[in-house]
């Protein structure tokens, strides 16, 4: 096991160092720099100015020195400067990832909480209306983009309250603060709520039908026992498997939703840093999110052997 | 018929939002102005900007030698008022702007303010000085500015190569604030210090930015406001509905599509909203260096097959304004009156006639029913510029030109402009003036930067000069409609329509006016104030 941990430890570092080269360049790939759009802004462009400006940003350099100096920074914790707000990229990066983070944890919280015990409920009902019901709510939110969702949510909440749970930054209460974050989650948590639903139900269907269900249940345990201790224990592994895979995905769903309620977090800081070619915020963000993704594929791998005793990892 | 009973309307509303702000009782102390931005501005430093995105936030920071009335929508020659200047003087050669300054006006960090910053300022504006701007886009406007001298603590002189009465329409937009000597441009970027009504706090990326009331603001009493708070809200429909629930006490200005506005008086009957001219215009630049545009009777062609109440129609639902360059009466001063407009080809009322005269020229050039030219139409990625393209497109193909829309990122839109890889473009020009210098010289003299399309014209550039020396306006105006209409029947830029977009608070804020011939100078704020 502790060889196992060591290799996945080392491949981790050998995949992040990938990452970083291809971001690196395939930012370098994208048409246009900081500088263009500058001057695209501006409608005009003096070359003179263009190539100083070039210079004072360092984008002139040689593709080679400036990942080097790139990674090199990295390495010592000197994330470079913004090229847009002119502050160093940390100060910029920093306030806002533990606003994403708790915006993504309620997120999955959400998808785990409503998806598992629906899909339980679901599977275990089978063929009833109820299952049919949990069916159609998960297909919808399979269905409805995570923006489209929001821009209802708002509109709804104007019409019917007029009011607007659009993020505040000073809430006076702990219910203000909860809603600032619960009701965006909740819009980007749907779709996955909805996919873990799913899984879960199938899972469960599966695991229902062994033979060593049928023997707890001869053997007199309660409905309960059975379905949540024998039949979900062996049916999770493949619904935490998802939700490793969809707190990556989240990212995506969470530029939308952070645009769409006006969350200054890390996803949708990144889309306008993209816009403006800010390579040090792009390249350290996503290098970030990188690693994040990175370190819960790791841990989904290590919560496999907690789960299923089946499994062991061997030298 | 329609259309114009909506104009009359949105004009009665005018009346009535001014009148509003006219008859408000007296002013209160206090409160804080919360405002969405619909972008997060490149930096703070207006000098270095080319977007109202910069001017709104940051224009109450500032103070200008001279300034367009705040409360009078239409900027004109008679609405220049002094600012950090008390008074000016023209020498009797014209060549020579004197400004008396005012005294005893302090930076926000406590610092005099003396004749030596507004050299500093113009001689960074002309790129005279040590230290450079990061970007200059305006400099082309002190192209006839010889040099600025002091004469004492508080005066200073423009020196200039030849008259040029339009200096002072341009020292008085909200793009030529005075900056102070002892503050690096780069420092201004990220907390710019002015003599304005209120102080800067802070600029979140992204996020918001602040202003506080400055309590030693030269103009006593002044602002009435404690602070201005621009939150920044990139989705529209996101920022209108906060608007509508109240978060906040105004919409960003004129960033309310005519569409949209009733939308929000639809969900918020009480909001004051106000719909006035942006003085930018939507336009063709066409590539004339290649084929096939480099024929004129192409040019020509295409200049006639345009239904520019078409555009406006469905665009505006009846309400932006057909004009050439100058933004067209009443709300412009300079552009040209509907009886002389409508003898340039490609405006008169009968469209079919001109097309059909436009499907004569494109067969002189080789086409017809049986040979379509076809064209790429390119333009940049945002609804104001795709929107109208692809009206464009459907119009062209009345005259045997099969367009196909080019779409383009905002990276990559000027160096593809620059380079001339294009055919035809679709593009939107802002006037921050309404003054004819600053759209000719910009926009169609030789060389200039921003003439996208290369035209040049010397006998035109030499009209340029005559007109821009002439210090009587009534004199002038005749100089420029001739100019105006010369640039329309050469194709130089064609243009399409003159866009106008809506503006509303809601009821308790009071003392604001929404310019009608320019987005870029109204926003200093020191009198706005909340009635509640």
């Amino acid at each position: 096991m502790f060889a196992y941990l060591v290799r996945r430890l080392f491949l981790m570092l050998v995949t992040l160092f990938g990452i970083s080269i291809v971001i690196f360049f395939l930012l370098r790939i994208v048409p246009g720099n900081i500088v263009d759009i500058l001057f695209a802004a501006a409608g005009y462009v003096d070359p003179a100015d263009k190539a100083d400006l070039e210079k004072q940003l360092g984008i002139d350099q040689p593709l080679i020195a400036q990942y080097l100096q790139w990674i090199g920074g990295l390495l010592r914790g000197d994330l470079g400067y913004s090229y847009v707000s002119e502050k160093p990229a940390l100060q910029e990066i920093l306030p806002r990832i533990p606003i994403t983070a708790r915006l993504a944890g309620l997120a999955l919280l959400f998808s785990a909480s409503i998806g598992i015990p629906l899909g339980v409920i679901s599977a275990v009902k089978q063929g009833t209306k109820l299952d049919y019901a949990l069916r159609v709510v998960s297909l919808s939110g399979l269905s409805l983009p995570s923006f489209w969702l929001g821009l209802l949510i708002l509109t709804a909440s104007v019409a019917m309250f007029g009011q607007m749970p659009i993020f505040n930054p000073n809430p006076k209460t702990w219910l203000e603060a909860f809603t600032t974050y619960a009701v965006p989650a909740a819009a980007v948590g749907f779709r996955s709520a909805a996919l873990t639903m799913r899984i879960t139900r199938s899972s469960m269907l599966e695991v229902l039908r062994q033979d060593y269900i049928r023997t707890a249940r001869a053997k007199g345990a309660s409905d309960a026992a059975v379905n949540y201790h024998h039949a979900l224990k062996n049916a999770i592994l493949p619904v935490i498997t998802v939700i490793g895979i969809e707190a990556a995905f989240l990212i995506g769903g969470l530029i939308v939703t952070e645009t769409v309620f006006n969350i200054p977090g890390v996803a949708r800081f990144l889309v306008e840093a993209i816009r403006w070619r800010d390579y040090p915020i792009v390249q350290n963000l996503v290098m970030f999110i990188a690693v994040v993704v990175v370190f819960a594929n790791f841990t989904v791998d290590m919560l496999y052997a907690v789960f299923d005793p089946r499994i062991r990892y061997t030298d | 018929m329609r259309s114009v009973w909506a104009l009359a309307a949105m004009a009665a509303l005018s009346v009535l939002t001014a009148s509003t702000a006219t008859l408000a009782g007296e002013p209160k102390q206090g409160g804080t102005l919360r405002m969405y931005h619909r972008d997060s501005p490149a930096n703070a430093s207006i000098l270095e900007g080319a977007t109202y995105s910069v001017n709104v936030p940051f224009m109450g920071v500032f103070n200008n030698l001279v300034i367009y009335d705040q409360h009078i929508a239409q900027n004109s020659p008679d609405t220049l008022r002094p600012e950090l200047a008390e008074s000016w003087s023209w020498s009797s050669d014209n060549k020579k702007l004197t400004f008396k300054l005012r005294q005893g006006v302090k930076w926000h960090d406590g610092k005099p303010f003396t004749s030596a910053d507004v050299k500093c300022s113009f001689d960074l504006l002309m790129g005279k000085s040590q230290q450079k701007l990061r970007q200059n886009p305006r400099k082309a406007w002190y192209s006839e500015v010889n040099e600025v001298t002091t004469n004492g603590e508080f005066e200073v002189t423009f020196d200039l190569k030849r008259p040029q009465p339009s200096l002072l329409a341009m020292l008085a937009s909200g793009y030529t604030p005075v900056y102070p000597c002892h503050v690096s441009p780069a420092d201004m970027r990220t907390h710019p210090i002015g003599t304005g009504p209120f102080k800067f706090v802070e600029f979140k990326a992204n996020e918001s930015i602040k202003l506080t009331r400055n309590p030693d603001y030269w103009k006593k009493g002044l602002p009435y406001l404690d602070g201005i708070e621009y939150t920044i809200i990139t989705n529209r429909s996101t920022a209108i509905l906060a608007f509508v629930a109240g978060k906040f006490d105004m919409t960003f200005p004129t960033h309310i599509t005519i569409p949209l506005l009733k939308d929000i008086k639809s969900q918020a009957p009480n909001a004051v909203c106000a719909v006035e001219p942006t003085n930018v215009s939507t336009n063709i630049i066409v590539n004339s260096t290649s084929p096939p545009f480099d024929n004129i009777d192409i040019r020509r062609a295409m200049a006639l097959a345009l239904d520019r109440k078409a555009f406006v129609d469905i665009l505006f639902e009846g309400q932006a304004d057909i004009g050439g360059t100058m933004l067209p009466p009443p709300q412009g001063i300079w552009g040209m009156p509907k009886d002389k407009l409508e003898t340039i080809p490609g405006y008169g009322r009968d469209i079919n006639a001109n097309r059909e005269q436009a499907k004569k020229l494109m067969q002189k050039a080789g086409y017809g029913p049986d040979k379509h030219l076809a064209v790429k139409v390119s333009t940049r990625n945002i609804a104001e510029y795709r929107d109208p393209a692809v009206i464009l497109i459907d119009q062209l193909k009345t005259i045997y030109i099969d367009g196909e829309l080019d779409v383009v990122e905002t990276a990559n839109w000027f160096p593809k402009v620059a380079r001339k890889d294009y055919m035809l473009g679709l593009n939107l020009t802002g006037n921050s003036v309404d003054d004819p210098d600053q759209s000719f010289y910009e926009n169609y003299s030789c060389g200039s930067e921003r003439n996208y399309t290369n035209y040049c014209n010397k006998e035109i550039e030499k009209l340029f000069d005559v007109q821009s020396q002439e210090t009587d306006a009534s004199k002038r105006k005749p100089l420029v409609w001739d100019i105006d209409k010369k640039l329309q029947e050469d194709v130089a830029r064609p243009i399409i329509f003159h866009a106008r977009a809506g503006t509303c608070w809601q009821p308790y804020v009071k003392g604001v006016t929404i310019m009608s011939n320019s987005s870029y100078n109204g926003f200093r704020y020191e009198d706005v104030w909340l009635d509640k």
